[in-house]
């Protein structure tokens, strides 16, 4: 039978604040456990929460991102459960009425873009880490993350494949990032993501039995889960079984998922209103004031760059991946005004060097001067564009000026007519064979007779020089024949 | 000559102003009489005499030097549910028997800001849940008027100290009477400001959407002191209202002449005591001479607010009182063989009767599938409740009608049966259901020589109103100034 699946995401993100979500403690990342906390996120007996207005901006921001209607009244809701990382044993969290619902975002997949209704977008807070002991039956707890404003985007069951929800969720990093409001960052958990999974008989309209999937740490991970899951799903409808409502474990190291808890073990969170927290107003003053301080979101960035730059719709995906990475682009070509030569440059140059190195663009050891100034010797001829390639990788190792490296390594392009026909002049009589055949019709050797004058220069003759030697040359040779 | 434990606080403020005595004067002679008196009533969980005589020598040297406010100097004891760093605040629970608060709550801030002297932590219902102080793990209050009683509760440690002159003032907090019903069992002035005008940060929770914290005195003037210190906007406290107040003591004089009390007819109907109807009937009276109008009204949900209560404050409780799970703080069992099992023992082992029986009503109040049929409308019966209110004061400046159905019961007599122990709080419990400030006034003694309050209940913000009645009635009474012997 054919089956087609049914995937809903629900996003966790720790918003970019200097203070947690209900008291003043810092949200710094890489304290001594439980420095950062005071009576009220340690749950003392009479402390009271008051919200941190700036963690309910970023929430809206992300709504108006979003395209979602944003609620003029909200409320947070406590969520009732007992475990020693919550203090409270509640979390603060919205229930009935979220910040934002009915939004959606466009996705970029293979087939074309797809439209994603997001459900919901609301606020909560942070529980804290437990550490467990591998010698002792003993756990620790560390209180640091316990209060820390977090946003859960709830996508519609939309999601039709691992592909496109891998597609949705890098959107929704990438709008998160240019928001700058949360750092993205997945394996400290700045970013996190559970899946909701079901199939069902294609045509099928009511949804099959679905699994939530947790612990998936990078985007690979929830495409790697969803494909098992779903794999796992259709083999136990096709040999006749059915496919039991609860909690699913990845594991990345196997790459398989495993039950945590059935539904019949799941909590009954016992939501309610908190009573210590008033009815959020989000006043439409604060949301005019935020839509126009929007920064250009990523689909914005992509069509502009298209419009304004000329560029192909795929390099302008690509570099729009990032708001820095777009930012470095047009700042490079603010300098170098050849918007496809810096393209390339950055999608295949500065992207390999920067693989390798978890610092991303932001900490880049060449900048978009020196990148401009690289792409600027290249065109007046000062350097070829393979000696270029060796001046970009010294760049990225020293972050040197492109002319320095240049200067102190004579890798100065010679273009000098008299001095290259000299050479190309020695090559061809070192090789008279392969003259020969040239003139007996062979005219592929032709590459063969630049890469040898390449050679005999140590790679810093002008390409188009030599060739035009060669051509004269070669020309001569078979007129004195 | 009357002993300085005897005074009013106003009396005693003039006395450190003219140097005739001083506030460590003043602390020794309630200390002394506490260690006469105290080990009969039981007011107390710890008289923090070493802090008392260290605030008050602090206080003389403010009142020397000139930086005197108000209440400077002046003897106050708090319900043991408000943190006072550094000192067991601990609910009159088990399960906080040795939790000392890193901080201090928002209303002893001001205490120790407008240097006042705090002479130690008064016993409480566990958690404040009670109608008779006899749920503390500390054991019970005893009513100064005759130690067979009950003092009222929760507060009734704070209301006892004050009756019995081994506190000049204090400060209780009220739920659904906890307050009120102690002043009126005990023969003191006892207020509940409206919700949001005291911070409740710092007060250890019990229905966070009805708790409030308000002050006990022997009379109207000692309380509007009191209540200038304690009211006023704390942005530690969201649901605390930014809103100025009036200086309270300016309403001790105004005359009342020409104002309206609303008289419930559920309310009356209900009662079947004679004392207290005797006692409702005498400050009608008074009222009436003093140029009050009368008029009858109707508060048709009334009948629902204690159903209503015990879905609502039982159901915040059950979330409130999850933290106490032995892993941070307070008590822990010794014995458990896993996590889940050491949640269960502690909180065994931890939580009295009538608290586990508050959480295992909003426990299940709030559970999947019950939620809209027990905690939806219980708040909605709250909200008909608190419009039956709003209509009332369209014809009326504030509402006349007993504190309690009866003067105080014996000890014992209602702890077995929760029910007769949930229908004392008749006529306070509307009054938290709709935010509403409420007095309780002495109104006399009923033949067993017992004390009975009336209460007056004025709209939201109106605290005022309420001083401006209770001060009128009091110049023309002596209730006030009848004293248990002990």
């Amino acid at each position: 039978m054919d089956y087609e699946t049914v995937i809903g995401l629900e996003v966790h993100a720790q918003l970019l604040t200097d203070s947690k979500a209900f008291c003043s403690c810092t949200t710094r990342f890489g304290a001594e456990p439980n420095s950062n906390t005071c009576p009220i996120c340690l749950g003392m007996p009479g402390v009271l929460p008051v919200l941190n207005r700036k963690a309910l901006e970023f929430t809206v921001r992300m709504a108006i991102a979003c395209n979602c209607e944003i609620n003029e009244v909200s409320r947070f809701a406590r969520k009732n459960y007992y475990y020693p990382d919550l203090p409270k044993n509640y979390q603060i969290s919205q229930y009935e009425l979220p910040v934002a619902e009915h939004g959606w975002v466009d996705v970029e997949t293979p087939e074309g873009v797809r439209r994603i209704g997001i459900t919901r977008i609301h606020m909560e807070e942070d529980a804290g880490k437990l550490i467990h002991d591998e010698q002792k039956p003993v756990s620790y707890v560390d209180l640091n993350r316990t209060g820390v404003p977090l946003m859960e985007v709830v996508s519609e069951p939309e999601i039709r494949s691992p592909e496109e929800a891998a597609a949705y969720l890098r959107a929704l990093h990438s709008i998160l990032v240019y928001l700058r409001i949360c750092d993205g960052n997945m394996q400290e958990g700045s970013f996190r993501c559970d899946a909701n999974v079901s199939v069902r008989p294609r045509g099928e309209t009511a949804f099959g039995v679905k699994a939530e999937l947790k612990n998936m740490n990078s985007f690979r991970n929830v495409q790697k889960a969803l494909q098992y899951e779903i794999d796992r799903q259709i083999e136990v409808l096709t040999d006749g079984g059915r496919i039991v409502q609860e909690t699913r474990l990845f594991d990345p190291v196997s790459g398989t998922t495993s039950s945590m808890r059935s539904k019949e073990q799941a909590h009954d969170y016992r939501y309610f209103p908190d009573p210590d927290l008033l009815p959020l107003h989000v006043e439409p003053a604060l949301i005019d004031r935020l839509k126009a301080t929007m920064p250009e979101l990523p689909s914005e960035k992509k069509e502009r760059l298209i419009k304004q730059f000329g560029i192909p719709g795929y390099d302008a995906a690509v570099l729009t991946a990032s708001r820095e990475l777009a930012e470095y682009f047009e700042e490079t070509v603010s300098l170098f005004p050849n918007p496809k030569l810096v393209s390339n440059w950055i999608m295949t140059e500065l992207m390999r060097s920067l693989k390798g190195e978890e610092t991303g663009i932001a900490c880049c050891p060449v900048n978009p001067k020196q990148l401009a100034a690289l792409l600027q010797l290249i065109d007046n001829g000062t350097i070829s564009g393979k000696i270029a390639k060796t001046v970009f990788e010294e760049m990225y190792a020293t972050g040197k000026d492109p002319a320095v490296i240049i200067e102190e390594k004579g890798l100065v392009q010679v273009s000098d007519k008299e001095e290259l026909a000299a050479v190309i002049r020695r090559v061809l009589d070192e090789n008279a064979g392969e003259v020969a055949k040239f003139l007996g019709g062979k005219t592929k050797l032709m590459g063969f007779f630049v890469g040898q004058a390449m050679k005999a220069t140590k790679g810093k003759a002008n390409p188009a020089v030599v060739n035009q030697i060669l051509a004269e040359e070669l020309r001569k040779k078979a007129e004195g024949k | 000559m009357a002993h300085l434990y005897e005074l009013t606080a106003i009396e005693l403020a003039r006395m450190l102003r003219k140097k005739e005595t001083s506030s460590v004067q003043i602390t020794e002679s309630l200390l002394n009489r506490i260690d006469s008196v105290e080990p009969n009533i039981r007011a107390y969980v710890d008289v923090t005499r070493e802090t008392a005589l260290e605030m008050a020598s602090e206080a003389d040297r403010r009142l020397a030097s000139g930086d005197v406010r108000p209440l400077t100097g002046i003897p106050i004891l708090i319900k043991n549910n408000m943190c006072f760093r550094g000192h067991r605040t601990t609910c009159g629970s088990r399960i906080l028997a040795n939790f000392v608060p890193p901080y201090d709550a928002t209303v002893v801030t001001r205490i120790k800001e407008e240097g006042m002297v705090i002479l130690g932590t008064a016993n409480m219902d566990e958690f404040a849940m009670g109608s008779s102080t006899e749920t503390s793990y500390w054991g019970p209050t005893r009513n100064p008027w005759n130690l067979d009683t009950t003092p009222g509760g929760s507060s009734g440690g704070s209301a006892a100290a004050v009756a019995a002159c081994i506190a000049t003032v204090s400060l209780g907090s009220d739920t659904g009477g906890s307050i009120r019903l102690p002043a009126s069992f005990c023969g003191v002035v006892g207020m509940k400001p409206t919700y949001g005008s005291v911070s409740r940060y710092g007060l250890v929770a019990y229905a966070s959407s009805l708790d409030q914290i308000g002050p006990f005195a022997r009379d109207t003037a000692d309380l509007a002191l009191l209540l200038n210190l304690i009211c006023g906007h704390d942005p530690k406290d969201s649901t605390s209202v930014p809103r100025p107040h009036p200086d309270f003591t300016t309403y001790l004089d105004k005359p009342v002449a020409g104002m309206t009390l609303g008289v419930p007819t559920e309310f009356f109907s209900k009662l079947e005591n004679p004392d207290v109807s005797k006692a409702c009937a005498e400050a009608r009276s008074i009222f009436e001479r003093l140029g009050v109008k009368f008029t009858e009204l109707s508060l048709p949900h009334l009948d629902y607010g204690i159903a209503a209560y015990y879905i609502i404050a039982p159901s915040e409780a059950s979330s409130n009182l999850a933290r106490y799970d032995g892993v941070k703080y307070g008590h822990r069992a010794e014995k458990f063989d896993s996590m889940i099992d050491m949640y269960c023992q502690t909180r065994a082992e931890g939580f009295g009767a009538e608290v586990k029986r508050r959480i295992m009503l909003g426990t299940y109040a709030l559970s999947s599938g019950y939620y809209d049929a027990y905690y939806l409308k219980a708040a909605k019966v709250r909200t008909l409740i608190t419009n039956d209110f709003k209509t009332a004061f369209r014809t009326c400046d504030a509402i006349f009608c007993p504190t309690a159905p009866s003067p105080p019961f014996r000890i014992g007599e209602k702890i077995d049966d929760p029910i007769q122990m949930y229908l004392t709080d008749v006529f306070t419990i509307p009054v938290n259901m709709a935010g509403l400030p409420g007095i309780s006034v002495p109104a006399g003694l009923s033949g067993d020589r017992l004390p009975v309050g009336f209460q007056l209940v004025a709209p939201h913000f109106e605290e005022a109103r309420l001083v401006q009645l209770a001060a009128a009635f009091q110049k023309e009474t002596d209730h006030h100034l009848q004293r248990p012997s002990l």
